[in-house]
């Protein structure tokens, strides 16, 4: 990384559209993510943001952090929102009441947003395949409201409406598999992505834009808040994550998985938990059952990218 | 010119959409719909109707998708009723209070539980108050045209506020009616291109539904009620110039053989019209009574209701729709209430009848004036009476 600091500034653009300012919390790894894809967006892009963190922190009336065209209206509705921009601009320039420029729709939502109260209407969005890019940015519980437990709450992990006490370890489903529940839907792009590699990611939401049909985003976001962990350990944080394969970043292009970061050996899920709060109360077998899972799907996942690569040559 | 033909009302409306040459459509077809939207799809399709046609998962998405289109300064239509409307109850807040000029035709009808798919107004009564313009038709042709007029009210600068025109289920929306149909051009002649203020455009980004704190959210909903309150003007305004150009006119409401009268019934959307044959028989009988159809539900009329009862000793008044536990039919809360602070007032007798496509018959209305006239005389220990309920 270091012999590319020098060029940094000349890859990205210094422009912030999402300016700083905002009341995001110290070391908000989500508020990093959509700065970095907000980046990459570049001018022709409209946001839809759902209600949330990002949305509360971002625009107290008569505040905005946005310089790119943008609204919010509910909590479970921006993927619906986001179809209506995107019906209406197309309406507005085949009657020639707009010009025939592309435009990136972006809807953004958190984790309870996209995979609780959201599913319906970001699944319909995709299947009626709007011209859009959805981003899930996922700080695994809602953490805007007091870090109560979601679909994506990872397993043994402690919320405050799913706590670990003396005869529960927390969170005791396993996280809603996002990725493939869109890829479902048989759009043309998926990809998750992580602001610890940002580059991966700005190519990533680049890619997705450019891509014609529906796509979705699907970007782990350390929340030093509701994980318990230290503000300045985020990015650290956010690398541990996908190195010990709990979060794997790839993409399904067409329908074809490619890793992004292809790792021959995972560091042990411990490395990742013990740097949070959230996870401490978990036992050594608990540890043990993670890791097993954790090994299983990463070699799964790894099978599904190794099928791909083999279908193409 | 304008051609008279037999058609079914829903299916003139989305002829009236296809006039307004409307944008975008998006709407869920259960919960329950109409022929309106599955006539618009049609008119997409074979390319009649230039226009996004979103078929959404849900009547929630329907209204959510009509927030993002009217945003991005579309012209934006949809229709839902009952269920329906419930459904995309928290959405609807947003449009008013948004600035969002969505036009919805409301096809009311009665709420579950038990499961009814008929007409009362149940549903658009749980939406009194979410800050949308609201136009109650009597029949076909009076529905056909405040579409019409709803895009040109929502959209007006001075305005810029969604509309909702409700038309009664089954009663209106599902009967064939001689509705005038405009040619296209007289319709470009009362109704301008829509120009949304401040779209959503990269070239000159905004922030749209900014969150309020405790420091400006009064404010905000202060500056809303004004904005309703004075969007009546331009509702006047607008059926002056509809009727300039069609010769057809509408009031906020319409009085019916009111003159001298001391007993006025006043009611709501299509049972109106078979009111109208009630007053017509008991004055051949030789009693004075008259009609009042309430038409304009939000903003409320208060100076023309309190004008049109002024001389009357009397006003009954038919609810479809029951606030339970309450003091009866909200439209009778409302008259109660306009009319409290008034030295000389008449009498107000409520009744709640018509649920769940219930009929009532022209002998039906002519008991309930009957009923009304001697409660008003004797006086009741009920705040409102059921009309046409078996005990």
């Amino acid at each position: 990384m270091e012999k590319y600091s020098v060029f940094v500034p000349k890859l990205v653009t210094r422009k912030e559209s999402f300016a700083p300012g905002h009341r995001a919390c110290v070391g908000c790894g989500e508020a990093l993510a959509v700065r970095l894809a907000c980046k990459a967006l570049g001018h022709d892009a409209i946001v839809v943001s759902a209600t949330g963190c990002m949305e509360v922190v971002s625009s107290p009336f008569p505040e905005t952090s946005w310089r790119l065209p943008w609204i919010h209206t509910l909590f479970e509705n921006a993927a619906a929102v986001a179809s209506g921009v995107e019906s209406g601009l197309k309406a507005l320039v085949k009657k020639g009441k707009r010009p025939d420029r592309e435009i990136g729709i972006v809807a953004m939502a958190g984790d309870g947003g996209t995979s609780d109260i959201g599913l319906q209407a970001l699944s319909g969005a995709l299947e009626r395949g709007h011209d859009l890019l959805y981003i899930c940015f996922d700080n695994e519980a809602y953490m805007n409201t007091g870090i109560q437990r979601s679909s994506a709450t990872p397993f043994g992990a402690s919320t405050t409406t799913a706590p670990a006490g003396k005869v529960s370890i927390g969170q005791v489903t396993w996280k809603k598999n996002l990725a493939a529940i869109t890829a479902a839907h048989d759009i043309p792009y998926v990809a998750t992505a992580c602001p610890s590699y940002p580059f991966d990611l700005m190519t990533k939401v680049k890619k997705a834009v450019s891509k014609p049909g529906p796509a979705f985003m699907h970007i782990i976001s350390v929340c030093p808040t509701g994980w318990r962990c230290a503000p300045d350990l985020t990015i650290k944080i956010g690398r541990l994550a996908v190195e010990t394969g709990i979060f794997p970043i790839y993409e399904i292009e067409d329908g074809e998985y490619k890793m992004s970061l292809d790792l021959a050996e995972l560091r042990p899920v411990q490395d990742y938990f013990k740097l949070q709060g959230r996870f401490r109360h978990l036992s050594e077998e608990m540890i043990k059952r993670i890791q097993d899972r954790v090994s299983k799907e990463y070699a799964r996942l790894k099978e599904k990218a190794a099928c791909s690569q083999k279908q193409k040559s | 010119m304008a051609r008279r033909i037999g058609i079914e009302v829903s299916r003139s409306i989305a002829i009236a959409v296809k006039l307004a040459n409307v944008d975008v459509v998006s709407a869920y077809p259960i919960t329950p719909q109409t022929h309106i939207v599955e006539d618009i799809a049609e008119l997409v399709a074979n390319g009649e109707l230039e226009a996004s046609f979103i078929p959404v998962e849900s009547e929630h998405s329907a209204m959510s998708a009509c927030l993002g289109s009217s945003a991005v300064g579309a012209r934006t239509f949809t229709a839902t009723a009952s269920q329906g409307l419930e459904l995309m109850h928290e959405v609807l807040y947003v449009a008013s209070g948004m600035r969002l000029p969505v036009v919805m035709a409301v096809a009311n009808r009665a709420l579950s539980a038990p499961l009814s798919i008929w007409g009362d107004h149940s549903d658009v009564m749980s939406a009194r108050d979410t800050g949308w313009i609201q136009i109650f038709a009597a029949n076909g042709q009076e529905t056909f045209d405040n579409v019409l007029c709803a895009f040109r009210i929502a959209e007006d600068r001075r305005v810029l506020l969604p509309v909702m025109v409700h038309l009664d289920g089954f009663h209106l929306t599902h009967v064939i009616e001689p509705i005038y149909i405009p040619e296209a051009d007289e319709v470009a002649k009362f109704l301008p291109p829509f120009e949304y203020p401040l779209p959503l455009d990269p070239d000159k980004p905004v922030s749209m539904g900014a969150f309020g704190p405790p420091n400006i959210y009064p404010e905000t909903k202060k500056a809303q009620q004004e904005n309703l309150i004075a969007s009546k003007e331009v509702i006047l305004e607008s059926w002056r110039e509809f009727a300039g150009v069609f010769g057809r006119s509408y009031e906020p409401l319409e009085c019916y053989q009111c003159q001298g009268a001391k007993v006025l019934l006043l009611a709501m959307g299509s049972f109106s019209e078979t009111a109208m044959s009630a007053v017509d028989y008991v004055r051949e009988k030789g009693d004075e009574v008259g009609l009042i159809k309430l038409r304009l539900w939000r903003p409320f009329p208060f100076d023309e209701i309190r004008n049109a009862v002024k001389d009357a000793d009397v006003v009954i008044v038919l609810d479809r729709a029951l606030s339970f536990g309450g003091p009866g039919g909200p439209v009778c809360s409302e008259i109660r209430s306009a009319l409290y602070g008034l030295d000389k007032r008449p009498k107000v007798v409520g009744f709640v009848g018509g649920l769940g496509g219930r009929d009532i018959s022209r002998d039906g209305f002519v008991d309930m004036i009957r009923r009304g006239v001697e409660i008003a005389r004797t006086g009741s220990d009920q705040e409102f009476e059921m009309f046409g309920v078996r005990e």
